[in-house]
């Protein structure tokens, strides 16, 4: 006797039956949980971004480009881009020389060192500028006989604000190239090596291009948050304007002082900044992925 | 040097290249710089206070109320952030809806957008006259800006990646068949999901938790403009820390600075820890 199994046919009640209350509940779960997000988002996120921009033209364009005749704004905006030029370089070189040396080597603590890479991240703000206080500051640190006979000013002036941004923003670049390192193999190096190439060349030619856009995008969230850092810098910086006030510091100073228009205009500059920033990284995510793609093609074709 | 080793001699793991010894001695030396020595030079502050001294300052009362307002609404914010975190991963994930993108791209907001611009915007929408805190005021009386709730909400506006950036990619990950497999051994939606689906993304909400709390704690920027800074009312550690070396009180904000510190490493292992444990999952 032959089993006949029958065709899978996708049975359906027919149209005249009506779905159960369970059944609505069920195939609404999806739609509620899409308006649920949304609604979160949009209250906690969404509104108020778009306040910030709302506030900031709330007199029109006119009112909000006069803002930048204003002398503080502008020398805030100044020494943030200063800070910003020597933080982000250094702590490039840094990141791809911690991520050359440590993503390939094994080693007992590599976890510990990759964990106190990360600290900065845990540690809060405040405590990073504290710490610099208490190490540069010429009356109480612990350098302050170093500092002072060397005739150095570190603390509320330029060079602990740059300190304090490189602080808080160094783990960025090693921590996106590090794993893209630690999957790739020796291969291509060991190759460059063997037909004659130099340390640098190997880093120039082979090792870098094939980090480039994790570099990149290392380097677009550490610019990000080394233009917008406020916590670690106002500890330091002392806060005077127009000498040691950067941008973040003066949105604060400004809504305090009642210059709700002037606050508005720096914060709408610096959220521009940062919008701009999530769309670079929209687009470096997306290389990323068409690079991966290409080279887990190449691997198979292999 | 390193490329004439006779070829039966060269390790099995090792490859011949060796690392430019460049980059090693540049990590430590900038690590050194930047990290170990403005840490080391904290600890010893620190440790100079004596250790009479530091209890004293740590657990003076005005530090005390910090403790409870910053470690209270950062837990407070970090599980309602747990939970919506959840919601809008799964959003992301397992639905299709219009203006998926942008969701996605809002979610790094908080990320990306400086503290101050933060605590200036949600000041702005949660003051009395402000386009949320209006209304919230004149129908229910509730006052949200300058007051403990306004700085929970300081922190989950600045909490809220955490946990849906650490759960998207184990959701994406895990296999459609074994939702599938329980459905067909009778189970139903709800035992599905509280039974298969949710303790395999239990260590990922964890860790987006851990992270966003740890976070919470440490934030100053946002918080500091939207609380009204009264101690025992809405103060919050970091601002102490602040105030403290205003009033040259040094070794006041060195204490409470270390103790923020022992509670970033606490959570720097607890987080380690609960990533490790989360790998038992992907192991399998």
């Amino acid at each position: 006797m032959a089993f006949v199994t029958p065709p899978l046919v996708d049975v359906q009640p027919p149209k005249w039956v009506k779905p159960s209350f369970g059944a609505k509940v069920k195939s609404a779960t999806p739609g509620l949980i899409v308006v649920v997000a949304c609604l979160y988002v949009a209250v906690v996120i969404l509104l108020p971004a778009v306040s910030v921009v709302v506030q900031a033209f709330a007199k029109g364009v006119g009112p909000f480009l006069k803002n930048f005749e204003s002398e503080d704004l502008r020398s805030a905006l100044r020494l943030t881009l200063i800070t910003a030029c020597i933080a982000v370089p250094a702590n490039t070189v840094f990141g791809l020389a911690a991520a050359t040396a440590i993503a390939r080597k094994k080693f007992k603590g590599k976890a510990l060192l990759l964990s106190v890479i990360d600290l900065p991240f845990s540690i809060s703000p405040v405590v990073v500028g504290l710490m610099l206080v208490l190490l540069y500051s010429p009356t109480h640190g612990l350098l302050a006989g170093v500092v002072n006979s060397l005739g150095w000013k570190i603390i509320f002036s330029t060079p602990g604000i740059v300190l304090a941004t490189i602080i808080v923003t160094f783990p960025f670049m090693a921590r996106e190239v590090i794993p893209l390192l630690e999957e790739e193999g020796w291969e291509q190096e060991e190759a460059a090596k063997t037909l004659g190439a130099s340390d640098w060349q190997v880093f120039w030619k082979v090792t870098l291009p094939s980090v480039r856009w994790a570099a990149l995008y290392g380097l677009i969230l550490t610019t990000a948050r080394a233009l917008g850092e406020f916590g670690a810098v106002s500890v330091v910086s002392g806060n005077i304007a127009s000498q040691t006030q950067t941008l973040p510091l003066f949105v604060e100073d400004a809504y305090k002082q009642y210059n709700t228009e002037l606050a508005f205009g720096a914060a709408l500059v610096l959220g521009g900044v940062a919008v701009v920033s999530l769309l670079l990284k929209l687009l470096v995510e997306r290389l990323l992925e068409q690079d991966k793609n290409a080279r887990s093609l190449e691997s198979e074709t292999l | 040097m390193t490329a004439v080793l006779p070829r039966q001699r060269r390790p099995k793991r090792f490859p011949v290249v060796k690392l430019p010894s460049w980059s090693w001695r540049v990590t430590w030396l900038y690590l050194g710089l930047v990290l170990f020595l403005p840490l080391g030079g904290m600890l010893l502050k620190a440790a100079g206070v004596g250790p009479s001294g530091f209890w004293e300052a740590a657990t003076s009362p005005e530090a005390v109320a910090t403790y409870k307002v910053s470690f209270g609404l950062a837990f407070l914010a970090s599980i309602v952030n747990g939970v919506f975190g959840l919601v809008i991963a799964w959003a992301l994930i397992r639905c299709r809806f219009p203006g998926q993108k942008l969701l996605d791209a809002l979610i790094d907001l908080p990320f990306a957008l400086p503290t101050a611009v933060a605590g200036l915007a949600l000041t702005a929408v949660y003051s009395q006259e402000g386009w949320l805190g209006g209304p919230l005021y004149n129908l229910f009386g509730i006052k949200v800006a300058f007051t403990s709730l306004g700085v929970a909400i300081a922190m989950v506006f600045i909490s809220l990646p955490f946990v849906v950036r650490t759960v998207e990619p184990v959701l994406r990950a895990l296999e459609k068949e074994q939702e599938e497999a329980a459905w067909c051994l009778g189970a139903s939606k709800g035992q599905t999901f509280w039974r298969v689906v949710l303790p395999q993304l239990t260590p990922a909400i964890l860790a987006g938790v851990a992270q966003g709390y740890s976070r919470a704690v440490g934030e100053y920027g946002s918080v500091v403009m939207i609380s009204s800074n009264v101690p025992f009312k809405d103060l919050i550690t970091p601002t102490l820390i602040v105030q403290k070396l205003e009033e040259y009180d040094i070794n006041g904000a060195t204490v409470i600075g270390t103790v923020m510190l022992l509670f970033s490493l606490v959570s720097l292992l607890a987080i380690n820890l609960i990533q490790v444990w989360g790998q038992r999952y992907q192991g399998n």
